[in-house]
């Protein structure tokens, strides 16, 4: 290890590491605009000059290599007076608009500005002015304030994969720009709002809403995807105005979809903020007494066995738990979680957990992809696919529609034929996969919610196994959801009870006339058409197809309103934090089953967050450890042989409108209504 | 004064025949296979022993840039670059070795590749080289069909390919690593050193960039020996180079000398004198338009090479001396390098991307006197800020122009502030 020293100070640091770091272990603050640890180093901005001894001139420290005997000076005067001159630089030709700046009160530019900049300009000069770009409905432009840093250009094109952005023009007519105008494509591109030091790429919602001082700022988790991104929810008053990622290095480093950031608009919008009644035909407005009661008085009217319950794909574990218990209290065992109809098979939790965890596909060395498209069910997901893929060394096969995935795979084809060549041998990819040390086999829901479901997945799984994936040490089989909620209704059995329906089962029931009352726990997804003449019971959030088919609207709480329990597609527990309270008369929906149970008079036994959250910690796999290997080499029921032929298909056809929040949302049906038609924005 | 047997370039001037029979006749190619014979490390002494500074500018010893080189070949190939993107203002010593030289220059770039251990060399032409272009690749179709480069070059066993590429009219892609990023096809920005070419080059591999003066000369010092070479000139800063004469002197000229010359003989006996007599003299800008101005008075006495002219705040850069009599105007002579260097900045880092335009703007007010006594100052200020914190040298370049200036015209720069402010008062400025 190195030893160097740093203002008057010996350490020892990590061989490799740049100067840059050496110093901020060193607890050196070192100011820096082009730098950033997850991206590749550009070295341009030059605001981190330091003085190495022996050195002619001051270095760029973010790109220099450590090396053994160094001696660094951070706040010599040659330091200094390098810093506020580059500050002085980058301030001459920058609008210094901070009054109508998004950026401001977040600005690097302007911190550091006031940490080692002059206190006085001296440039008499007319500034440079930029034309503005349009880069989509998510990122507001404003040029001229661009300090030419390229982070923007290196995300998109090392992280999202879609190089879009590039610098045209020399020197000053530098510009940052798509050089066609046209709007972003990446699912990430938000992060480049977070990545831009100054206010060049900003928020295009959020523009002049608020000041960042005057925000609540709430820790939570996105329920957007299965992979439970770590977020920051920001309000003011009652309302969310932004969310920006956290950092997670097991989950979702520092970036989060453009679907998990912008959606937020739809949280207020098409909102069900009371509770409603079907009278006559009509839905018209009640108070919660009057529809518990109604809902309470048809339970009791109808026999368990035509009772049943279906879990939504937000909706949350303490939700499930209450309606589970209020079933079975009811006598009921009719309900399931995977309203999507996949065939996940939960007698065992490695059969439908991502087992090698999000940060384990970067161990991986060979990895299929079946039945998904992980662009669009988990875009962060995906780029930590392609941070594997540009690490080298990677075979990256996938079966199922063909796309761009951001890095390049094999197509080895489209169904179940071809997984069934590579069960049998007869396809070059399974050896790639038999070869490798760490394979990784992942299928997605598009593979699963179809008749032959269960055969597909114990396909996969002896898959699998025939490459020596699953072994003590390294679990190579991965289930890849699209539903924050599925996992945890797995986790605690959300499912038949003996005897009962599933959903296939429900649904021909409320078809047949044999179910006769349903409870949908924000299952928006459902068809109403599905339903038959079914008496149903919703609780949900926003306005929609099936609200509207709904006999009573319960109202309830989305995630930024309610400290709930998700578990991601890893088999990680998180919980999300209440931001805002719900709307009108919503309320948090384990209440209102907690509540309807006092009216049925078979009451729960829990009456505040913290009693349900101790019986949510009875539950066995919630506990359980994840990323662990697999002991036991006995796959999930079903019979490869038994696999169809239709191709696979992934469930997400309009990535940005997948839950009611998004579809309530005008950014995301801008965004989608631009991926519909992209044509219509060249030819403006 | 360099005797004429101690000559390289002996058709500098074009006179006798360019094609291979003419440079045969005047030596080259003679005996090559010997030299290549005597293995990897003798060149690389021999070179180093002579004393050879990098022709480029930099005046790097380029026996040691050699050197650095990895000592076996490994995964990576090696590569030799040629640096002719001759581009600098007041330069033109390249141009001519590869239009009336090329066979210098080729047979050089074979015995620097296996100098380095490189089997392929790429020699990156400036793009409005057009003629030079099409002579230098006829030069190459010769060789080849001699069978002096190609497989077994020279009969020696050892492969060498040589390929010329076109640049496309850049500045900054004269800068080595720049160079590498074009020659990559990527858009011609300077990459952050360390690592260094020789580590990591073209594609990634081990690469040697030189001047197209620095290969040329390779063979004759090989064929007349290091020492040679090192006995012209002064110590330190041996060998004969080629000074390129321009401006207001009655004749200019390309002409071969000892390094060390002094400045004034080099004007006086090869271009004829400065135009109205040595006493019309205003200043010198002594090797090309990144290197501070000298007045009359040091042009005087100074001597021309790399440590001569440090020692008075200069540099010998490419050898490029710009003669300026007393009708310039000196304040607008730099305001228009000054443009130049604002025009060339390939806009990656701060401080040559905002500081350049920044002069040239102060520049041009200055040039009219249309600013105040002070803001000479900012102006010096500014220079110190961009000098030294950019990337590559281009900052730097673009700083020293200024800093001449305001070194040894300062007070022509306040008298004309002065003059303006008499004539018109004191005008507001732009930002006001």
């Amino acid at each position: 290890m190195p030893k160097l020293t740093i203002d008057g100070v010996e350490l020892e640091v990590p061989a490799g590491i740049t100067v840059l770091q050496a110093c901020e272990l060193a607890g050196k603050e070192i100011p820096r605009f082009c730098y950033h640890e997850r991206l590749s180093i550009a070295g341009n901005c030059r605001m981190c000059l330091v003085e190495l001894e022996k050195a002619p001139k001051p270095i760029a420290s973010c790109a220099y290599p450590v090396a053994d005997g160094m001696v660094i000076r951070t706040d010599s005067r040659i330091v200094r007076a390098a810093r506020r001159g580059v500050m002085e630089f980058l301030l001459i030709n920058h609008p210094l608009d901070c009054p109508i700046c998004d950026q401001g009160g977040e600005c690097d530019l302007q911190d550091q500005a006031m940490a080692y900049g002059f206190d006085r300009s001296r440039y008499q000069e007319n500034k440079r002015a930029v034309p503005d770009k349009d880069f989509g409905p998510l990122i507001k432009t404003v040029m001229t304030r661009c300090i030419h840093c390229t982070r923007c250009v290196r995300f998109l094109t090392e992280v999202a994969g879609v190089p879009e952005l590039g610098a045209t023009g020399r020197g000053e007519q530098m510009e940052i720009t798509t050089y066609v105008e046209r709007a972003l494509t990446s699912e990430l591109s938000g992060n480049i709002i977070d990545l831009c030091p100054v206010g060049a790429l900003t928020s295009k919602p959020y523009a002049f809403i608020a000041r960042p001082w005057e925000l609540t700022k709430t820790d939570s988790i996105d329920v957007t995807d299965a992979v439970g991104s770590w977020i920051r929810i920001d309000s003011r008053g009652g309302q969310v105005l932004r969310i920006l990622p956290r950092v997670n290095d097991a989950i979702n480093e520092e970036w989060i979809s453009d679907k998990a950031r912008f959606s937020l608009d739809g949280l207020t919008r098409r909102r069900l903020d009371r509770a409603w009644l079907r009278k006559q035909g009509q839905l018209v407005p009640a108070t919660w007494a009057e529809a518990l009661e109604t809902v309470a008085k048809r339970l009791r009217a109808t026999a368990p066995e035509r009772i049943a319950a279906i879990a939504g794909d937000q909706t949350d574990c303490e939700t499930m738990a209450a309606a589970k218990d209020l079933l079975a209290r009811l006598a009921s065992p009719n309900l399931d979680c995977r309203q999507d109809g996949a065939r996940l098979n939960a007698h065992r939790r490695d059969f439908y957990l991502f087992n090698s965890t999000i940060a384990g596909i970067e161990r991986a060395d060979a990895i299929l992809l079946i039945g998904t498209n992980p662009r669009f069910e988990a875009a962060v997901l995906n780029a930590r696919i392609r941070k594997r893929w540009l690490a080298g060394d990677v075979a990256i096969g996938l079966i199922g529609e063909a796309c761009d995935l951001t890095y390049a795979y094999e197509h080895l084809g489209t169904g179940p034929a071809t997984l069934r060549a590579l069960l049998h041998g007869n396809d070059p990819f399974a050896n790639r996969l038999g070869s490798a040390e760490r394979p990784l086999v992942v299928v997605g829901q598009g593979a699963l919610a179809r008749p032959d479901g269960a055969a597909v997945l114990a396909a996969a799984w002896t898959v699998a196994r025939q490459a020596n994936a699953l072994r003590p040490e390294w679990h190579g089989f991965n289930v890849l959801h699209t539903a924050a909620a599925r996992v945890g209704g797995l986790d605690l059995g959300f499912l038949p009870g003996p005897g009962g329906r599933d959903i296939h089962g429900i649904l021909d029931g409320a078809r047949s006339g044999e179910i006769e009352l349903i409870v949908s726990l924000g299952a928006d997804e459902l068809n109403p058409a599905d339903l038959g003449s079914a008496y149903l019971v919703h609780i949900g959030t926003h306005g929609g197809p099936l609200a509207a088919r709904a006999d009573v609207i319960l109202p309830g709480a989305c995630y930024t309103e309610k400290s709930a329990t998700f578990v991601n597609t890893e088999g990680r527990v998180q919980t999300t934090e209440r931001a805002v309270f719900p709307p009108g008369d919503a309320r948090e929906d384990w209440k209102i089953l907690r509540a309807l149970s006092e009216h049925l008079g078979l009451p729960l036994p829990y009456d505040t967050l913290d009693e349900l959250r101790a019986r949510l910690a009875q539950e066995p796999r919630f506990a359980a450890a994840i990323g662990g290997g697999c002991d036991d080499l006995a796959g999930p029921s079903g019979d490869p042989d038994l696999m169809g032929e239709a191709h696979f298909v992934s469930p997400i056809t309009d990535y940005y409108r997948t839950d009611p929040i998004g579809r309530a949302s005008p950014t995301m049906a801008a965004c989608a209504a631009l991926r519909a038609a992209p044509s219509a924005v060249a030819a403006e | 004064m360099l005797a004429d047997r101690d000559r390289i370039f002996t058709n500098l001037y074009g006179q006798a025949d360019w094609r291979l029979a003419g440079a045969r006749a005047r030596g080259d190619w003679d005996g090559t296979k010997a030299l290549i014979e005597k293995g990897r490390e003798w060149i690389v002494e021999e070179v180093k022993a002579s004393g050879l500074r990098g022709r480029g500018g930099a005046g790097f010893p380029t026996g040691l840039k050699w050197s650095f080189m990895p000592k076996q070949v490994k995964d990576r190939p090696h590569y030799l670059v040629i640096n002719a993107d001759e581009s600098e203002p007041g330069t033109c010593k390249d141009r001519d070795i590869l239009r009336h030289e090329p066979h210098k220059l080729i047979e050089g770039a074979l015995l620097a590749s296996v100098a380095i251990g490189a089997h392929e060399a790429w020699i990156y032409i400036r793009g409005e080289f057009h003629a030079e272009y099409k002579r230098l690749q006829h030069a190459i179709d010769e060789a080849y069909e001699a069978g002096l480069i190609g497989k077994n070059a020279c009969g020696t066993g050892y492969d060498f390919d040589l390929k010329v590429t076109r640049g496309a009219g850049a500045y900054i892609c004269g800068e080595e690593t720049a160079l590498l990023e074009s020659l990559e096809g990527k858009k011609g920005m300077p990459r952050l050193k360390p690592p260094f070419p020789a580590a990591v080059g073209l594609w990634g591999c081990p690469t040697t960039v030189n001047n197209v003066e620095s290969i040329a000369v390779v063979p004759e010092i090989l064929r007349r020996g290091a020492s040679w070479f090192a006995s012209i000139g002064r110590p330190k800063n041996t060998g004969t180079k080629i000074f390129c004469i321009s401006g207001h002197v009655n004749r200019p000229c390309n002409v071969e000398e000892a390094l060390g010359i002094p400045l004034r003989e080099l004007i006086e006996r090869y271009a004829g004198g400065v135009r109205g007599g040595w006493d019309n003299l205003l200043a010198v800008i002594p090797g090309g338009s990144s290197v501070p101005m000298l007045p009359k008075h040091i042009c005087e006495t100074v001597l021309m090479d790399f440590d001569s002219l440090r020692e008075v705040n200069s540099g010998l850069g490419t050898a490029g001396v710009i003669v300026m009599d007393r009708s310039t105007d000196p304040i607008r002579a730099i305001a228009r390098l000054s443009r130049f260097y604002k025009h060339e900045s390939c806009g990656q880092c701060t401080p040559c991307r905002e500081g350049t335009g920044w002069l040239w703007r102060v520049m041009e007010r200055m040039v009219e006197g249309r600013a105040e006594i002070e803001e000479i100052d900012v102006l010096e200020e500014v220079t110190r800020e961009i000098e030294g914190h950019t990337i590559c040298a281009l900052g730097d370049a673009a700083a020293w122009p200024v800093q001449g200036l305001i070194r040894h015209f300062r007070p022509l720069m306040e008298e004309r502030i002065r003059a303006f402010k008499s004539r018109k008062g004191a005008v507001p400025l732009a930002a006001e």
